[in-house]
């Protein structure tokens, strides 16, 4: 709009309108939270005048949230660390002496060296909000350690499993709704900071585009405030609301039977065989190929074949005498039941038997009468020609408030089948994957850890993270004992494909499965709001054996680029950097920031130079990595591998050959995308492109890209998958059922008695729903509430609560309770209550609400501190007001039969179950009102941390006026 | 004691906000914030800013409320900033001539050289849009980023209010209200855009666009209110007769 400059206007002597805005401009990508958005650094006189949003960045499109506006003042924080630390005081003291790098690296390389020598499994290697995953997993690898994880298993793994499980894509990294051609659009439980950017710009086109949005969460702020339809449903109610979704269409025949025969297992024919060692399993020809039942010919097929007419009813026998169904009729039995009618569930779900029904018909209204045809013609794996691509107008989304619940695996997986019945997934208008996926369902890398794979001083064969696929992937002794410290891939959680980080603490404390040596942790912050029961994961941390003296976890290696809580609790902390002080890698190999059309990576390049003695994280491990030998890591001659660090790594690693952690300019030239030797000059290359790579798909590629040769070929040729083969979307899951067959008694694997009737139970192949364990070990008269967390949009975890600006807009929170129940109560605003867990207690002051479920309370995440960390004041809000429900949530379960006492989480996955916290709120006494509890002694900032400025005038600096009259 | 221009300004340039699509995350009060920290109203100080009671000059906040009870109620986040009246009672309030109203486009600024920090123009906003800058002792306020709209040195399609460039929502539109052919007008007259407390007189420039109609209830889609059994009369499954093929 803009128009001509008011240099000549009467006022014009009193503005400047056209100041020089800056003296550089570095283009990287922003980490203040994990959305990974563009972002253009303006810098003047050697410091941050602006960051904006990138206008050409596939993420965000120049848009930038709160968050990332807020990265000046995340970068100058006062709560940086400024120089490696050696404790000198007890542990959780933070009590430190600052040393030399060399040093550092010497006792780090010194501790690790000699567990390597030995056992590697006594290191714990665990990675939090890390956005560097493929080159902490391979270091991992590299050292031998399974003990690997980042933050997947206490964030959405569920979703991701649940999603990579069936549809071999999920939300997020992995897909998304198609937002120019969606014409309905049903949101559950999202945390804000999940893809928050490019949600916020999809809504904003649904909405101008008169799409209806539906938002299901117990409470209506941020985008729930602005749908079309808010459903307060009770927390942990999702699936069964999904399938009676379910149950409705499939009681009105709107499914879209097309779809389901040529692109789903629908039609495969499951062995009917009551306790027989092939129950349940598909029925297979000679070469393993599944069978489904011809219509025309009346005799078994290959159901992968093209041309058949599958059957998608009846039973019939096979040629071998055995009995056989078609999966769907199976899913049509289940859900048709009157268990799943509206009526049945809306007691529990929270949600009229009315509504339900409405938005059934309105799911259906949307796919099937409001059909999106393109006129684009595609091939699909058969070679047949087709004109158009046909797509049913409905998408979905959802993320932790559906899957951080005990029942979170299956309750995914029932929002995924759900989709696929309404053959959405990836057609026009519904939901679309976002290359590198669909992979195959589930992906083909399993878990590295087993017996055989773990041996002194030398690399595991592959990676720590995986996908099993049946019992024998299962990392665990003869005796069904786990073999990792988190227990993940064991029969408590055999699809921990993030592992159980959230476990990590609590086990090596207890030595159980076995002790370990050295914790070593990164970004996340266990002493505080990433850990279930805090004060006492933080009194494990510093517990010591009364008999030896010794501290139960003997070693502790942090690196933070913050004073978090949890720097207290390390022997060594290894400073890091701010995000615009570094190199990065948003890598396809990790988790990738690709869109629908087309996939992308992208760098973080240094904006500024640090100006304290600290470095960046995925350096010091790198140069860990040759101090230690590991061989990925050293060439022939022992010497360092990657001398030039991380960022060295990034051009030349190769990870097969030709795939390296970026993507784009590939070649000695530049050439190549996707595939292709190391280029020594990639990072130029990307730092001319503002720090990011795309590929466009073909128009033709865009859809059915499970099923579409044109698309199926490129991710060959880029090495997302490894055969052209069509991806069959698994509504019935096979895999599960094998699990359930070995707690059977069927197979050489089988679970310990103990884990039996568990694993029969959860491992049910088509999806189920169940009260979340905590509704099911809590008396529901004592504990009548469910509480939950949201995280504001102007925040992430423990970072944004640190943050001059970011505090000054959540300063503390509050609990807020619905009007009806704060009646019930006696309740008013700011009056301070006992919230009461059967774990434990916290004191809050609360605030009433009317777009809350009225048996739901809930709370700001991670905005309580302890006082003194984060160097800020002692008396902040944060730490005398500011509360977490962590301290409510217990990280077990409590015993069951036989006295063992299983995680409180996901028993498929392990996902941490933090919503299924159940509590009562009762008002304090007058004389306990004015500050939360617990509370905790103040911890002191670390030397090299000043005393935080008293107030800041930020850019008085950048203020070069003409004719101001100064 | 200020005057405002002799003649209505030929151009209006202000902001269109959607109450439709805001869903409060905050980008546009701290993308302003950060702006203009470092820019024309340069710096915009905190006070404790990391201690008990932090406070600073912001130029633009989001306030969240409820509107109605229960689940018939609405979440409303509401971004307020100056509106740039054309009836500002902030300017002719002012008793040193600090604050003004541009007569070329209409945006109300203040001269913080003239300002003196009384705090008059404060307490004359029925908006409660100004911003003491305690530190400064002198008032500060949206300014449009007029240093960003007619700013030679950034690209074309840069020349937009920071707080409008950064909405996730695209809730937030510049332009000139007083354009008939502008898009800002045309999206006020679409969407029935409204002046805040239009009662009151001053004439704000900025609109806002109210919340669509929700589509809660049956007969909003087009959808029926629940649907038919397929053929039940042909047993289980009935309506899968059809052939299909792969």
């Amino acid at each position: 709009m803009p128009g001509t400059s008011t240099k000549d206007a009467t006022e014009g002597a009193r503005v400047d309108t056209s100041p020089v805005v800056s003296d550089e401009v570095k283009y990287s990508t922003c980490y203040m939270c994990a959305c990974r958005c563009g972002i253009k650094v303006h810098l003047k006189d050697g410091a941050i005048r602006y960051i904006q949003g990138n206008r050409n960045h596939p993420v965000n499109k120049g848009v930038l949230c709160a968050k990332g506006s807020a990265g000046i003042m995340q970068h100058y924080s006062p709560a940086r660390l400024t120089k490696p630390l050696k404790r000198v005081g007890e542990r959780g003291a933070a009590e430190f002496q600052e040393i030399e790098w060399d040093e550092a690296l010497d006792i780090a390389a010194e501790w690790l060296g000699a567990i390597r020598e030995s056992d590697p499994r006594k290191l714990a290697f665990f990675t939090g909000r890390d956005q560097s995953q493929a080159l902490t997993g391979w270091w991992a690898s590299q050292f031998g350690t399974p003990n690997y994880a980042a933050h997947g298993g206490f964030c959405s793994v569920n979703m991701a499993a649940g999603g990579l499980y069936t549809i071999g894509g999920s939300f997020w990294e992995f897909g998304e709704p198609d937002w120019e051609l969606s014409r309905y659009f049903l949101m559950f439980g999202m945390a804000e900071d999940h893809d928050s950017n490019p949600i916020k710009l999809g809504l904003a086109r649904l909405k101008e585009r008169s799409a209806k949005f539906v938002s299901v969460n117990p409470v209506r702020t941020g985008y729930s405030a602005i749908a079309d339809e808010w459903i307060g449903i009770t927390p942990g109610t999702d699936g069964l609301f999904v399938l009676a979704l379910v149950h409705e269409l499939l009681r009105a025949g709107k499914v879209d039977l097309d779809y389901l025969v040529r692109t789903t297992n629908a039609s495969w024919l499951v062995i009917e065989n009551s306790d027989g060692p092939d129950d349940g399993l598909f029925a297979r020809d000679d070469h393993g190929d599944p069978l489904c039942w011809d219509a025309e010919s009346e005799a078994p097929a290959n159901a992968l074949a093209a041309g058949v007419t599958p059957a998608l009813k009846g039973r019939v026998t096979l040629p071998d005498g055995r009995s056989a169904v078609p999966s769907f009729q199976l899913l049509a039995e289940r859900y048709l039941d009157a268990r799943y009618a509206p009526e049945t569930v809306a007691e529990q779900t929270g949600v009229s038997a009315e509504t339900i029904k409405r938005i059934a018909a309105e799911l259906a209204h949307a796919a099937f009468e409001q059909e999106v045809v393109l006129e684009r013609p595609w091939t699909d794996w058969a070679g047949r020609r087709h004109e158009t691509m046909v797509g049913r107008p409905v998408a979905m989304h959802a993320m932790r408030g559906i899957s951080a619940h005990s029942n979170g695996f299956h309750t995914c997986r029932a929002l995924h089948v759900l989709q696929v019945l309404l053959g959405s997934i990836d057609t026009p208008g519904g939901y679309r994957y976002k290359p590198p996926f669909p992979k195959p369902v589930p992906p083909t890398n399993r878990p590295a850890g087993h017996a055989r794979d773990v041996k002194a001083g030398q690399p595991l064969p592959g990676p720590p993270l995986g996908f099993p696929l049946a019992p024998e992937d299962l990392l665990v002794e003869a005796d069904g004992t786990p073999r990792r410290i988190d227990k993940a891939f064991s029969w408590e959680a055999p699809l921990a494909a993030h592992g159980m980080m959230h476990m990590v603490i609590t086990n090596a404390w207890k030595g159980d499965p076995y002790p370990i040596d050295t914790l070593f942790l990164y970004m996340a912050n266990m002493a505080w709001n990433s850990a279930m029961n805090t004060a006492d994961t933080m009194s494990m941390l510093s517990d010591k054996d009364p008999d030896t003296g010794e501290y139960r976890i003997p070693r502790i290696i942090y690196s933070d680029a913050y004073f978090s809580e949890t720097v207290a609790y390390a022997d060594l902390v290894l400073p890091d950097t701010t995000y615009l002080e570094r190199w990065d890698c948003i890598s396809l190999l990790d988790r990738p920031i690709c869109e629908a059309h087309g996939p992308a990576d992208a760098i973080r390049q240094p904006v500024v130079q640090p100006d304290r003695d600290v470095r960046p994280f995925q350096d010091v491990l790198i140069a860990l990595g040759a101090r230690l030998g590991l061989p990925g890591l050293t060439n022939g001659d022992g010497g360092p591998k990657y001398p030039g660090g991380y960022p060295d790594y990034l051009v030349n690693h190769e990870r097969l050959p030709g795939i390296g952690p970026l993507a784009g300019w590939r070649g000695t030239e530049g050439e190549h995308e996707g595939r292709g030797a190391p280029n020594p000059n990639q990072l130029n290359k990307y730092i001319e492109n503002q720090c990011f790579w795309q590929h466009e798909l073909e128009p033709e590629q865009r859809y059915y890209k499970h099923v579409n040769q044109a698309y199926l070929d490129f991710a060959v040729e880029m090495g997302f998958i490894s055969t052209r083969a069509p991806i069959t979307l698994q509504l019935y899951s096979e895999v599960l059922q094998k699990f359930r067959l070995a707690a059977r008694g069927h197979g050489a694997a089988r679970p310990p008695e103990r884990d039996r009737k568990r694993v029969e139970t959860y491992f049910d192949p088509l999806p189920i729903w169940y009260r979340p364990f905590e509704d099911e070990v809590n008396d529901e008269a004592a504990y009548p509430l469910h509480a939950v967390t949201q995280r504001p949009m102007a925040m992430y975890h423990s970072w944004g609560s640190q943050n001059a600006w970011l505090r000054q807009i959540h300063g503390f929170n509050k609990l807020f309770v619905s009007s009806a129940l704060a009646d019930e109560q006696g309740l008013e605003n700011d009056d301070w209550v006992w919230i009461t867990s059967r774990h434990n207690r916290v004191k809050a002051q609360i605030r009433r609400m009317e777009g809350v479920n009225s048996r739901t309370v809930w709370t700001w995440n991670a905005i309580g501190k302890r006082a003194g960390a984060w160097n800020l004041a002692t008396d902040a809000p944060e730490a005398t007001k500011g509360f977490l429900l962590n301290h409510l949530i217990d990280e077990l379960l409590p015993a069951r039969d036989g006295g063992y006492r299983y995680a409180c989480s996901d028993p498929v996955t392990g996902q941490a179950a933090w919503y299924d916290l159940r509590v009562r709120i009762e008002k304090a006494a007058e004389t306990e009102a004015g500050e939360t509890e617990p509370r905790f002694p103040a911890v002191v900032p670390p030397p090299g941390l000043a005393a935080p400025p008293k107030t800041l005038r930020y850019g008085a600096g950048f203020r070069k006026r003409t004719g101001d009259g100064r | 004691m200020t005057s405002l221009p002799a003649n209505p300004p030929e151009r209006r340039l202000g902001l269109v906000i959607d109450l439709d699509t805001c869903v409060g995350c905050q980008a546009c009060v701290v993308n302003c914030k950060e702006w203009n920290t470092g820019g024309y109203p340069a710096p915009l100080s905190d006070i404790d800013p990391y201690a008990a009671e932090p406070s600073g000059a912001w130029l633009n906040r989001v306030h969240t409320f409820e509107a109605g009870d229960g689940a018939a109620g609405r979440t409303v986040h509401f971004p307020k900033s100056c509106l740039h009246c054309e009836n500002a009672a902030c300017v002719t309030v002012c008793p040193t001539g600090a604050s003004y109203k541009r007569a070329e486009d209409g945006i109300v600024l203040v001269d913080e050289t003239m300002c003196m920090g009384c705090g008059l123009c404060a307490w004359a906003c029925p908006y409660g849009a100004r911003e003491m800058d305690v530190l400064g002792g002198v008032m500060k306020k949206c300014t449009l980023c007029i240093d960003r709209i007619y700013n030679e040195h950034l690209p074309e399609e840069e020349r937009e209010p920071a707080c409008v460039a950064t909405c996730p929502a695209r809730a937030r539109h510049f332009g000139d209200l007083a354009d008939p052919e502008s898009g800002v007008v045309k999206l006020v007259a679409e969407r029935g855009g409204m002046d805040l407390m239009p009662e009151r007189g001053y004439k704000p420039t900025n609109k806002y666009l109210p919340p669509r109609p929700r589509r809660d209830r049956t007969g909003t889609t087009g959808a029926p209110a629940a649907l038919e059994a397929a053929a039940p009369e042909a047993g289980f499954l009935g309506w899968l007769d059809r052939a299909l093929s792969r």
